[in-house]
């Protein structure tokens, strides 16, 4: 029936993917590995609650650099996750050829600029007419980087939602902005929740945009206005040094982050996976 | 959907309140050079416990220093390399009052190697340096190398050149050394914490071009003399200007400014000076501040550390591998202090 | 049925409440925002660039000299050095990132696929300044150690031949290709498992295997999307700084061979911006930002006329 070389085509496609897994896979385990092994067995409380020592006193840690960290990725997300989708939404849903074609490769655009770019014209946008560093420039900053990764992933994921679902809710009466409010979006949830994740997840590990803008600070930063410590950059400053001790930190900070990342996306599937994955 | 919003919701709520509560201390803050970043967060973390100042340091570079406190993003600025003349316009031009320059460590770069076999620290000629970097010396046993390091066996392999590729404070201490020894280093590249290197790979950061040393047969690099004794890595001797092949250290160091006259406005390189003992790839960090601070919290907390930087401070310098300023430097600044409003 | 009341007033109303129109205007608005943002972006790139474009204008494409000290700006190696890495990681992320996504949508038992899939996507979340450290500690030595191995099967080309010193565009192509790969993957999953059972179903009713099915009925079905992911991921390659400048040799010169050092333009801005003074160095730095700008525009241009123009009509 089936030919012995469509079989053997089958076998060995099919095993070939398997390989790609499992390098995929691999890699990420042996980066968590070496992480840990370097970073984490070295990880004490003194970490999460006391500022940063200077070198050669041990016992200093980057619980201004979590909250620093924390403080802006949140207020990143609140830019960039709804001006993201919010365009998803009219590029899947409404947008005319032409238009959208525009918006699509200006997101594109948007997505290539390296990170340090957009730090740069945080700062001259935000910090130079302000005459400091601050909080706020810092998560406009992540933010912008958000925009384009939501939009894109937004429209994907959307767009894979059946148009049979959105037929059979408009043959109900449902107005457009209700089929896409009630049913295409919670269709696509899986996918949505998959690209905010995405999206933080980078951003979170993100330093050049920090360096001009939340700049850095050794104490407790207040408000949005002082600058503020965060976990890359302080990666990247004791990663840099000449001191063991501070290059411990580094690793272990950079751990941390991982970990954090981790209990983020965790937390938001359990919280969404109730509903389920509608679109199978 | 809603419950996602309320939730950030309620955090942004949390996160507002808890800035609004926390006390507000003097917070000066400051931008510069990384070579001396070590040093200057246990002086500001100690002058904090005593005087409750807080001083922010970042280590941005020290272009990036300078450009922040000509800004005013920066309360001052750190530089590894002091301002040029047009820098100082700028900042008076933007600023409308004049900056000062308070040297505060010394620091010097140091050659490091990776040659198969050879463990000794190997001696370095000002010829050998500039050769090596200029591209013009391409292998171990040339000449040059091999009659400065008669009991060494040096192999005939091509030499591997890295430098840094980020700019900084350590390649200008660098190649301000190869431009005085070198009149060919200095029409063909010059000087500055970037420059068009002839030859080599670039490393980023010091842990870069360790990094490479470390892994590529047959190279040779630079580092900061710290970087070199915290990892304990070789490094060679270099001939100064007395014709005595010295290794770096603090002493030696601190000999090359003992040596140097020091202008009035501190702008000074001690690349290659003259006098016994002396290493000739030293040179001072300096501290850029405003000579005119409208907050008087703020300039009470300045002056405040830099009198106790030249007096408490100096004497923490040796702990962190940074060699101290000389007495004549030390009593000079004091004065200095005075000038700033 | 439902009795409308009638006049124009009353019809706006009614044309409000369902919410047609403001879900229409919010979400218009928010497109516009983007493209106001990249506007502002591009213009105020142009604006701080200003004296190098007036000193050097069009040359500054084609010079290969980047003496900060003679004041000597040309964009040309870093073009080169961000083309060559970016394409050699869409060469290898493309066929693996696709491979793993079709074995954990197709293949993979769900609970398995989940659980494998969560893992990918913490690829995304390693900060790129530990994928710098990585790359020192790990990626040069072990590329060391590979090298004899590759150049013994692909060292007759000139791709791949001269001395190799680690650092090489070589190495940021790995890197990248690390670092990107979590996009493809998780992206064409998602799409992937989209792709309605009746699809699927008719293909195999058909007397398909499960390779043909895959291959030529659900993959082309999800075209769209994962032509999305490429084009995400191939976003990030061109901008990724921190982790590409460690292991790139950071070399301003054009080498045709992949083992040889390079440069790219946002490893050189990350570099260098931070040291430099005087108008003409910082303008160059942005205007190499203007070029990447620029650069982005003609990849995807290219791209996308690549994927117009085999298009088979599948996608929803």
């Amino acid at each position: 029936m089936l030919s012995v070389r469509r079989r053997a085509v089958n076998a060995v496609m099919l095993s070939l993917t398997g390989v790609c897994t499992l390098l995929a896979v691999g890699t990420l385990l042996f980066i968590l590995g070496y992480l840990f092994v370097h970073g984490g067995t070295s990880l004490t409380m003194n970490f999460f609650t006391k500022l940063p020592t200077p070198v050669g006193e041990l016992g200093g840690g980057m619980a201004n650099a979590l909250l620093g960290s924390a403080k802006l990725l949140l207020l990143a997300t609140c830019i960039g996750v709804p001006i993201g989708f919010l365009g998803g939404v009219y590029l899947a849903e409404f947008g005319g050829s032409s238009f959208s074609f525009v918006v699509r490769y200006t997101t594109d655009l948007l997505n290539g600029v390296p990170s340090i770019v957009i730090g740069i014209f945080a700062y001259t946008l935000i910090v130079l007419p302000q005459g400091h560093f601050s909080t706020l420039s810092g998560g406009l900053a992540l933010g912008v980087m958000m925009i384009p990764i939501a939009i894109r992933s937004s429209e994907d994921f959307l767009r894979a939602v059946p148009v049979s679902l959105r037929e059979g809710a408009m043959a109900l009466g449902a107005s457009k902005a209700k089929t896409i409010f009630t049913v295409v979006i919670p269709a696509a949830k899986a996918g949505l929740i998959t690209g905010i994740m995405l999206n933080v997840a980078r951003v979170a590990g993100e330093t050049a945009p920090l360096i001009f803008t939340a700049f850095g600070n050794r104490y407790w930063s207040t408000g949005w206005e002082q600058p503020t410590a965060s976990l890359p950059v302080m990666i990247y400053t004791y990663a840099i040094s000449p001191y063991a001790d501070w290059k411990q930190q580094a690793w272990s900070a950079g751990f941390v982050l991982l970990m954090l990342v981790l209990t983020i996306n965790i937390f938001a599937r359990m919280i969404l996976s109730k509903r389920g994955h509608a679109a199978r | 959907m809603t419950r996602r919003i309320f939730i950030v919701n309620a955090g942004l709520a949390t996160a507002f309140t808890m800035g609004a509560a926390c006390a507000q201390q003097v917070l000066i803050n400051a931008a510069g050079a990384t070579f001396p970043y070590p040093m200057y967060s246990k002086w500001f973390d100690e002058y904090h416990k005593k005087a409750g100042a807080q001083i922010n340091y970042s280590s941005i570079g020290s272009g990036g220093g300078i450009a922040q406190v000509t800004a005013g993003t920066v309360d001052f600025g750190a530089s590894d390399g002091p301002m040029t003349d047009e820098q100082i316009k700028a900042f008076q031009d933007k600023q409308g009052s004049a900056i000062l320059h308070f040297p505060t460590v010394m620091g010097a770069d140091v050659p490091v190697y990776n040659i198969p076999g050879v463990t000794a620290a190997l001696n370095f000629t000002p010829e050998a340096l500039a050769g090596i970097f200029l591209g013009k010396i391409t292998k171990w046993d040339d000449p040059e190398l091999t009659k400065a390091n008669p009991g060494v066996k040096l192999p005939s392999s091509n030499i591997v050149v890295v430098h840094r590729s980020d700019g900084s404070g350590t390649t200008y201490i660098w190649v301000d050394y190869l431009c005085k020894v070198s009149k060919e280093w200095q029409t063909k590249v010059g000087r500055g914490t970037s420059v068009k290197w002839p030859v080599g790979l670039g490393g980023k950061g010091n842990e870069g071009v360790s990094g490479s040393v470390q892994q590529t047969a047959n190279s040779i690099g630079y580092v900061e003399l710290i970087y070199a004794l915290q990892n304990k890595m070789t490094y060679g001797k270099v001939k100064n200007a007395a014709g005595e092949f010295v290794q770096a250290s603090l002493a030696g160091v601190t000999a090359a400014a003992a040596t140097a006259s020091m202008p009035d406005d501190f702008r000074v390189s001690i690349t290659n000076a003259p006098g016994k003992g002396v290493y000739p790839i030293s040179s001072f960090t300096w501290l850029l501040i405003p000579s005119k601070i409208a907050d008087p919290a703020k300039k009470k907390a300045i002056t405040g550390f830099l009198t106790w930087m030249m007096t408490d401070g100096q004497k923490m310098t040796a702990a962190l591998s940074y060699a101290p300023l000389p007495q004549a430097v030390v009593a000079k600044e004091m004065k200095e202090i005075a000038k700033i409003q | 049925m439902n009795t409308r009341p009638s006049g124009p007033v009353s019809a706006l109303w009614q044309r409000l409440r369902s919410g047609d129109d403001i879900a229409y205007v919010i979400t218009l608005t928010s497109a516009l925002t983007i493209l106001a943002l990249t506007a502002l972006l591009v213009f105020e790139l142009y604006k701080n660039s200003a004296v190098p474009r007036h000193q050097f204008g069009w040359s500054f494409l084609v010079t290969s000299t980047w003496d900060p000290v003679a004041g000597q700006f040309g964009a040309l190696p870093f073009i080169y050095g961000t083309v060559v890495t970016s394409t050699l990681a869409l060469f290898m992320a493309i066929p693996l990132g696709l491979g793993a996504a079709i074995f954990l949508a197709e293949l993979a038992p769900s609970r398995i696929s989940n659980a494998l899939t969560f893992l990918i996507e913490l690829l995304a979340a390693v900060p790129s300044v530990i994928f710098g450290l990585l790359g020192i500690f790990v990626l040069v030595p072990a590329l060391i150690a590979l090298e004899p191995a590759i150049r013994s099967v692909l060292g007759w080309t000139p791709l791949f031949s001269g001395p190799f010193y680690g650092v090489s565009m070589f190495s940021a192509g790995v890197v990248l290709t690390v670092m990107i790969i979590p996009f493809i993957i998780s992206i064409s999953r998602e799409v992937i498992l989209a792709v309605p059972a009746e699809q699927r179903d008719g293909a195999l009713a058909l007397g398909a295997t499960k390779w043909e099915t895959t291959w030529d009925v659900v993959i082309p079905f999800a075209r769209q999307g994962i032509m999305g992911s490429i084009f995400l991921a191939l976003a990030r390659s061109l901008g990724e700084t921190m982790a590409v400048t460690v292991v790139i040799g950071n070399d301003p010169a054009i080498h045709a061979s992949l083992f040889a050092p390079g440069y790219s333009i946002a490893a050189v801005i990350a570099n260098e911006f931070a040291e430099a003074t005087g108008d003409l160095y910082l303008g160059s730095l942005i205007e190499l930002g203007l070029v990447l700008f620029g650069l982005t525009i003609v990849i995807n241009g290219l791209a996308r006329v690549l994927v117009l123009s085999t298009t088979k009509k599948g996608a929803s």
